[in-house]
């Protein structure tokens, strides 16, 4: 039963690892599919394999994929642009042709009556696992662990980096400030705060100049790639309509009546009662 | 068990185009994975079909395989990442020429 329900979920999970774009959803994806695999391990008298299955591919392996997209940026998706002409149409023919023979092949051989795991499985799944595992296994046991450690040293040697140029100090950023300032002009102090507007306490408002234009230095570079950096100009008709509605508002003091909020939706706007 | 070893084959096959079709390392990484992991079930149909637990063992190694594997294969992307600003298996092809 188990079966019926999971596997055609490992299906559509794996068929979805084909079909999206960002690297992210396939890493989910696959996690389904590890975690169903496990239960079906489970099903089939393997414990052991069913605690493995999660503890080290759900759990290390799946994470160690999902660490490094982190690293390289998870925003990079797939491009769809073919190098080989031809070379996707011919993949999916041939994967369906392979496909297509690995099912009717294994469908016409009769595998026999299932054996079953329980005389195996009698004085537990672990015992005997690990009694195979020690005795005619262990060569293969001990040349996993050659292997592991390989890999450990491999990775680190793969990902080492050695230092090219010093590490810069505070004295050599700050000299290196006073060279840019004298170069090319640019500003001594910090960049200047956004959303300097009494209120508006976001920091997606530009600041602005003495001259009226927005100073473009003042919002970060995240929000403005993203296109939501509000427009100081858009702000001052704001400014406008809140001094109207206050000159219409006359004498009237009600905090919750006035147009505008500050950060948290809803609360009223406490900087603007020092307008009036 | 004739269904499960089926399905493992089904998955295989769905590793395999993926190896193939996609650009991204990582996705190509993962659709190896999921054939590891196609034949690991194999192994465990089997090890159930024929009463012993041999099979179990394998699958148990492969996972250590696949482990290793992964680590060094997500170090060698993070390195051709770092000098070439890419992920794509295309990218890296300076041998080519």
């Amino acid at each position: 039963m188990t079966f019926w329900i999971l596997a055609p979920l490992m299906v559509v999970c794996a068929l979805g690892i084909l079909f999206v774009r960002k690297a992210v959803h396939a890493a989910l994806l696959l996690a389904v599919v590890m975690i169903s695999l496990a239960f079906l391990y489970a099903v089939m008298d393997a414990p052991f394999l069913f605690a493995v299955q999660i503890i080290v591919y759900t759990g290390a392996i799946l994470m160690l994929f999902l660490f490094v997209m982190m690293l390289i940026g998870v925003d990079a998706s797939d491009s769809v642009v073919e190098t080989i002409r031809g070379q996707r149409a011919m993949a999916i023919v041939l994967g369906l042709v392979f496909g297509a023979v690995l099912v009717i092949g294994i469908s016409q051989v009769t595998l026999g009556t299932v054996v079953g795991l329980e005389e195996a499985n009698a004085g537990g799944n672990v015992p005997a696992i690990a009694n195979i595992l020690f005795s005619k296994y262990v060569f293969a046991f001990e040349a996993t662990s050659a292997l592991l450690i390989t890999a450990a040293v491999g990775a680190m040697v793969l990902a080492h980096r050695e230092r090219l140029t010093p590490k810069p100090t505070q004295r050599s950023m700050a000299a290196q400030r006073m060279r840019d300032f004298a170069d090319h002009g640019k500003p001594l102090g910090p960049l200047p705060s956004p959303g300097v507007y009494a209120r508006h306490n976001a920091v997606d408002t530009p600041a602005l100049l003495p001259d009226g234009t927005a100073a473009e230095s003042s919002v970060s570079r995240v929000l403005a790639a993203r296109g939501t950096v509000r427009s100081a100009p858009a702000l001052a008709d704001d400014i406008d309509d809140v001094r109207r509605q206050l000159a219409g508002l006359e004498g009237h003091s009600d905090p919750a009546s006035m147009p505008e909020t500050s950060g948290k939706a809803g609360s009223p706007a406490n900087t603007e009662e020092d307008v009036k | 068990m004739t269904q499960y070893v089926v399905l493992s084959a089904i998955l295989f096959t769905i590793g395999c185009v993926g190896v193939l079709t996609r650009r991204n390392a990582i996705v190509v990484f993962m659709c190896v994975e999921l054939m590891l992991n196609a034949c690991n079930l194999a192994f465990v149909a089997f090890a159930k079909q024929h009463g012993n637990l041999d099979g179990q063992i394998t699958a148990f190694f492969v996972m250590v395989v696949a482990a290793a594997e992964v680590v060094i294969g997500l170090a060698i992307i993070m390195t051709i990442f770092r000098t070439r600003r890419s992920a794509s298996v295309d990218d890296a092809s300076l041998l080519k020429y």
